[in-house]
């Protein structure tokens, strides 16, 4: 874009100012919704909170794009940050643990307070020097976005002309990135993988000497009530099995709890009483004795 | 609507970003307010471009995105490398060059 016609594109915006309606109230709207996002962000414990609140956030910002004329920048936030590196953002949370909560503990007395005074004072010198700057009436984008044929026609006109150095750094950059990665996550093997047969003989030799079962251990769920993996599995006494739980739900629920609906009784009385109400509710007879043994069956 | 709402809704976003980077301890959650803090940039840079009518600021912006991806990228490695060997990811347990 020549300097003449930057100039003409000034003036002629200037009385144009590509007003879009109804911005006003996206902006306002965007605008709440990304804020009280952004501090929920950084008042969440859990981290996945955090992350959830981040895509908010972002989304917000690509709707932002989006009103002010830059079309290929919104889905570009979309599809890259959004899409690529939030996913890399939770992907990397569930490895290192969903349940991992920041702790409350100030290590330095105050920084909380001093962030937030920090933050606040930033928020103002900020505001006081946009409000001092001479910013004047947006110029729109509807005469650069016009002059190559559209938004991305436009970017690309830059991108491979004005900015080819840059682009082509750029793909250096991009290369030493992934480079960089294997090497971090690249993990060289100390010790011989242990093959099925040593895991074999050494699964057995522990339940020689300390008596653990050696085989899997017992499937969640019992099958004629419940089949969720919550469920623990019932012992033959008809005292809920902890081991037939994964570790970290068992962690999060009681699971000990989880047969409450037996109230006590077994599972068979519970299920007579369960047979009972539907008849019932249904209106059929209760059979004499034929459906008596029936049920014993199940 | 002038720049100037967009301009301070960056400044906002850059500051919540800025404090969270400041009082957050979880290296992860660390990492998110520094992106909170690189996307409100984007906006101020597609603001600016819209105000002076040229795409070099939209330019700037996916230049930024293309750092950032790649930032994203090595840091998160980083944090997974130091996970695995301190169980941890908390920036202050991450202190062995200080003694």
């Amino acid at each position: 874009m020549t300097a003449g016609h930057l100039a003409t594109a000034h003036v002629v915006a200037g009385h144009v100012a590509d007003k879009q309606s109804g911005e006003p109230f996206f902006f306002w709207f965007l605008a709440i919704v990304s804020v009280a996002a952004a501090l929920g962000m950084i008042f969440m414990r859990k981290a996945v909170h955090s992350a959830l609140l981040l895509a908010t956030v972002m989304l917000s910002l690509a709707a932002l794009y989006a009103i002010q004329d830059a079309p290929f920048l919104a889905f570009v936030q979309v599809i890259v940050y959004t899409g690529a590196v939030l996913m890399l953002f939770l992907f990397v949370l569930m490895l290192v643990g969903v349940s991992s909560t920041d702790s409350l503990v100030e290590t330095l007395r105050g920084q909380r307070l001093w962030a937030a005074i920090g933050g606040i004072g930033f928020v103002v010198l900020l505001g006081v020097g946009f409000g001092n700057a001479a910013l004047g009436d947006s110029a729109g984008m509807k005469a650069a976005n016009t002059e190559h044929g559209g938004n991305i026609r436009g970017l690309a006109a830059m991108l491979f002309g004005k900015y080819v150095f840059a682009f082509e750094a750029t793909s250096a950059l991009l290369i030493t990135a992934a480079l960089g990665a294997m090497v971090l996550a690249h993990r060289e093997r100390t010790s011989p993988k242990a093959t099925q047969r040593t895991l074999s003989v050494e699964r057995f030799r522990r339940a020689a000497q300390t008596g653990a079962h050696p085989g899997p251990l017992p499937g969640p769920g019992t099958y004629a009530r419940h089949n969720a993996v919550d469920m623990p599995a019932l012992l033959p006494d008809g005292t809920p099995s902890e081991l037939s739980v994964n570790p970290v739900i068992a962690a999060r629920t009681d699971t000990a709890h989880r047969h409450t609906d037996l109230d006590g009784q077994t599972e068979r009385q519970a299920l007579d009483r369960d047979v009972r109400a539907v008849r019932t509710a249904t209106g059929t007879a209760e059979p004499e004795t034929g459906a008596a043994t029936e049920e014993d069956e199940k | 609507m002038s720049p100037g709402h967009y301009l301070a809704l960056s400044a906002i976003l850059f500051t919540i970003g800025g404090v969270g980077v400041l009082v957050r301890r979880n290296a992860i959650v660390v990492f998110m307010c520094v992106e909170l803090m690189l996307n409100a940039c984007n906006l101020a840079f597609v603001s600016f471009s819209r105000m002076h009518g040229n795409l070099d600021g939209q330019i700037i912006a996916f230049f930024v995105m293309v750092v950032a991806a790649a930032e994203v990228v090595v840091g998160l490695a980083i944090i997974m490398t130091i996970f695995r060997t301190r169980r941890s990811s908390s920036v202050d347990d991450a202190n062995l060059l200080k003694y």
